[in-house]
């Protein structure tokens, strides 16, 4: 279960290693990371909260340098910038553009013929019960309406690799169990790869494919599970519960 | 009666109050027209020289809304520099706060030295007095984009202009039209100290010249045209907000 994978799929990150720097010296957030995410599927990083999972993210997009390390897309190593589009863990809608002016903003920026992009925001907003919602602004919308619309957002960057920065984090439990569903749904349709990153462990068992556990700061990949369950999972079967066990043992560190 | 209709005849109670003391007072004391003129007169006045007020009026309104262009055009170009450059913002801050403490007053006779005695030198007064709560408004707004979104921006792989233009600026609008609600008021106090210190037609004019004809109905009304100027452009500046804020409103539609 903790052997390296060493198969090339559409990302793979080798020994990545960050630090900050701090009084005194560098505080290293994240030590000699490895994975790799094969097209098309579901990764999710799960960890304690602040063990640097974001920092991850934020490497991957290129806001942050590395100390060491490889990252390689696909064939290429650079720019992979332009492989993935990332969702940050605040709110980062637009208040002064409407949910639908919103969800284009990433092919805005890319240039995109607008007309093709609002009516392609169109079909999703219908496609994924968001219609109602086109013409609201943010503070019109409920928490659950804005990260559909930020998530709709993330796709319309026309990217191959979605990061998901616990999208799903400042939501109640009811509008939470709901949009992984929804979640699901959408990453079923539109065949996208993701990585999403959260420290709800059922949340992780639920929707991923394979979920790398993080140890707490710095953090390190303690074990790759990859959960054997038939889609779609429900969280009352039995070996959802012993999966569950295991990975709240991993994240715990008992299970080394 | 509810909240709304309080709120509607609470100020104009205090001012009709206000008024009938004025007109009493002036009328029992028999104080001269000349010292003080009661409402009535002041009103009566206004009415039956509408024409003359109407003429001055727009020369002050034109230069209030050049003043208030001019200063806002130099205010936001100078808080956008200051934002993007910082060493400007360490050369031009004590700067501009030391140019606060020179009296507009002191600097009028100069400008009208170097620009005449035309519309320029008023302008140019407005400019100043409303540049100051532009720029400062101005900076706190193009500053007031968070870095969560900026990171959203860059990971995109919007340009410098981009993020200008789809997240600062839009951004710095609240902030912006904070300060121009200042602004607009100020300009008026720029507009008419310009005309004071020389002119051949404005409100300002107008107020003097009756002042030293003893007209003191006459600048009265005056200074009630310039409320009323005044009050036009807050208003006029506040029919903009609320269309380019509309986002703000929670209601649809």
């Amino acid at each position: 279960m903790r052997q390296e994978r060493t198969e090339r799929g559409i990302l793979e990150a080798v020994g990545l290693s960050v630090s900050f720097p701090s009084k005194p010296g560098r505080t290293e957030v994240l030590s000699d990371v490895s994975f790799a995410m094969e097209r098309g599927t579901w990764t999710t990083c799960l960890g304690p909260s602040g063990c640097g999972k974001t920092t991850l993210l934020r490497v991957l997009v290129g806001l942050i340098e590395l100390d060491r390390g490889r990252i390689t897309v696909g064939d290429s190593v650079e720019p992979r910038a332009n492989a993935m589009a990332y969702l940050p863990q605040q709110d980062t809608l637009l208040p002064w553009r409407s949910a639908l002016h919103n969800a284009v903003l990433s092919s805005e920026i890319a240039r995109h013929p607008r007309a093709e992009s609002l009516s392609e925001a169109r079909s999703l907003f219908a496609r994924f019960g968001l219609s109602e919602a086109e013409r609201l602004y943010p503070n019109q919308l409920s928490g659950g309406m804005r990260q559909r619309v930020a998530v709709i957002r993330t796709y319309l960057a026309h990217r191959d690799i979605l990061l998901l920065d616990e999208p799903l984090g400042a939501l109640d439990t009811l509008t939470r169990t709901t949009l992984q569903g929804w979640l699901l749904d959408v990453w079923r349709e539109l065949g996208k790869t993701v990585l999403l990153v959260t420290h709800d462990v059922e949340e992780a068992l639920l929707l991923s494919d394979r979920v790398l556990v993080f140890s707490p700061r710095p953090a390190l990949v303690r074990a790759r599970i990859e959960p054997t369950l038939a889609r779609p999972r429900s969280r009352t079967a039995p070996d959802f519960v012993t999966q569950k066990e295991t990975l709240l043992e991993l994240l715990t560190g008992e299970g080394i | 009666m509810n909240e709304r209709v309080k709120r509607t005849v609470a100020p104009i109670l205090l001012l009709v109050t206000l008024f009938a003391i004025w007109e009493l007072g002036a009328r029992v004391a028999h104080v001269p027209g000349y010292i003080l003129p009661p409402p009535s007169r002041i009103v009566a006045t206004f009415v039956l020289r509408f024409g003359l007020l109407w003429f001055h009026s727009v020369t002050t309104f034109a230069e209030i809304v050049f003043g208030l262009l001019l200063g806002s055009a130099a205010g936001f170009l100078l808080a956008a520099a200051v934002v993007y450059v910082p060493v400007l913002e360490w050369a031009f801050h004590p700067l501009i706060i030391a140019s606060q403490m020179v009296p507009v007053f002191a600097i009028a006779p100069l400008l009208i030295v170097w620009l005449g005695y035309g519309l320029w030198p008023k302008v140019v007064v407005a400019a100043l007095i409303g540049f100051f709560p532009i720029v400062i408004n101005g900076v706190d707004g193009l500053r007031s984009a968070n870095r969560e979104t900026i990171d959203l921006f860059r990971s995109l792989g919007a340009s410098r202009w981009q993020v200008f233009v789809k997240l600062r600026l839009p951004g710095s609008l609240p902030a912006l039209f904070s300060g121009w609600k200042i602004a607009a008021t100020l300009s008026v106090v720029g507009a008419t100290i310009g005309e004071w210190i020389g002119a051949s037609r404005g409100l300002g004019f107008l107020m003097l010249q009756s002042n030293a004809l003893l007209r003191v109905d006459v600048v009265f009304a005056a200074i009630l045209a310039l409320t009323l100027v005044g009050l036009l452009l807050f208003g006029i500046v506040r029919i903009i907000e609320r269309w380019a804020l509309r986002w703000r409103r929670r209601v649809a539609g």
